[in-house]
């Protein structure tokens, strides 16, 4: 009996946490792709800049409706937040930090969408046996975010230093390459540090945002199978999905506004010259 | 955790939403946020502007009122005392005309009195000549005595 209710739970949360993936190749491997990720995080953003281009169409420079109103505070926090980071030209990075922001803001939002309605939504309505909702919990999504801005880093550091001076960053920075006796090693030194420093940040950038989504979503597979285990566990089970839907709720924010104060804060960081 | 081509498919996703972001969303809604706040500003100072204006206003007002006030003050004197002085001149006026009539009156009744003293003169001057001649029993020639006559009547 016990050992049936583990195996229940075990096919639950694996049947939560399988993605819809589908084989571009025969090989497999690296050629999948994750339809529901893709699918879910566009028409995520297609809602969401669609409505903020809708509201972009509308817009008066005099009295703003209470829609434009608040499309205009959101775009005067992130462009405020922007412009005490970077120190640069703020129009290119500020729309990056918008989209940023706006779009792993609402894919992380998809986690307080109940999971068994969701599912039962998905299975019933589309026929998709597996679908995951939240497109953050998935990590090719926080990596595409966290390489590209990798890459936007890359860009823009040799951009404003220069090809020579990139390299020269790369090799001579933070222990120089002085005294000339010491410098393949220090060359060495310094190379190991950049790189570590250069792996290191979209690792950490996209991992932080894709551990909170998927243990959030965790958490709520595991209040449902409390909810599921008889009439107090369901009563139980609601109460405390509510505390952790807000608690998840605040999550979410937290971690799209960190996400993309880390967007600006590296691509800042790629723009100094050490 | 399978990194596979979903990985590719969502940063081609990310840039074309920065691209749409950056083209079509951001640019408009900051032209009209800056837009608004240069309005806002102009309208604060202009807001600014009227205040201080309505300052200079009320302290011309103000300084017109006194003036005003000073005027009317002096505009009252003067003609007060032009009051006093027509006054003056037409209590002058009709003192010197009352004179004048007062004199014109005498002189009438100076003249009045001695023409009745003439004729008073004359009749007595007859009466005593026709009493004379009563007396006398005789006509007197009045050619004879005109001189006597005449004394006779300075006389009297």
């Amino acid at each position: 009996m016990a050992e049936e209710a583990a195996h229940d739970a075990t096919s639950y949360i694996q049947h939560h946490l399988t993605f819809h993936a589908e084989p571009v190749r025969e090989s497999g491997g690296f050629w999948i792709l994750h339809y529901d990720t893709i699918i879910t995080s566009l028409i995520l953003g297609v809602l969401a800049f669609g409505f903020l281009w809708l509201v972009t169409r509308k817009a008066t420079t005099g009295v703003p409706s209470k829609t434009q109103a608040f499309v205009e505070l959101a775009i005067d926090f992130v462009n405020g937040q922007v412009r005490s980071l970077f120190h640069h030209d703020y129009r290119v990075v500020a729309p990056i930090a918008l989209t940023v922001f706006v779009w792993v803001l609402f894919m992380n939002m998809m986690d307080l969408l109940p999971v068994d309605i969701m599912a039962w939504i998905y299975q019933d309505i589309f026929h998709q046996h597996a679908w995951r909702g939240v497109s953050t919990a998935d990590v090719n999504t926080t990596f595409a975010l966290s390489l590209s801005v990798f890459g936007l880093m890359i860009f823009y550091s040799i951009k404003s230093k220069g090809l020579g001076g990139w390299i020269k960053e790369l090799l001579g920075s933070p222990f120089g390459i002085r005294p000339l006796w010491a410098s393949p090693l220090l060359i060495a030194f310094n190379l190991l540090f950049n790189l570590i420093e250069y792996i290191s940040k979209p690792l950490s950038h996209s991992l932080r945002l894709y551990g909170n989504m998927y243990a959030g979503e965790i958490i709520f597979l595991l209040l449902g199978l409390l909810a599921s285990s008889g009439v107090w566990g369901a009563f139980a089970g609601g109460i405390v999905h509510v505390g952790w839907s807000i608690f998840d709720g605040f999550i979410a924010i937290l971690q799209a506004y960190i996400f993309m104060m880390l967007t600006v804060v590296y691509i800042s960081m790629a723009h100094e010259h050490h | 955790m399978n990194i596979n081509l979903t990985l590719l498919m969502q940063a081609v996703a990310f840039f074309a939403f920065i691209l749409f972001t950056a083209k079509f969303v951001w640019p408009p809604l900051m032209r009209a946020i800056e837009t608004r706040q240069k309005q806002i500003a102009d309208g604060l100072a202009a807001g600014e502007e009227g205040r201080h204006n309505l300052v200079n206003a009320e302290k011309r007002i103000a300084e017109m009122l006194s003036e005003a006030k000073a005027r009317a003050t002096e505009i009252v004197a003067q003609d007060e005392k032009l009051k006093s002085d027509a006054v003056d001149r037409a209590r002058t006026d009709a003192e010197a005309e009352a004179n004048r009539i007062l004199a014109a009156a005498k002189s009438e009744i100076e003249q009045e009195v001695y023409r009745a003293k003439e004729a008073l003169r004359g009749q007595v001057a007859e009466l005593a000549v026709a009493g004379a001649s009563r007396i006398l029993r005789r006509e007197v020639d009045a050619k004879a005595h005109a001189d006597l006559l005449a004394e006779i009547e300075k006389q009297l």
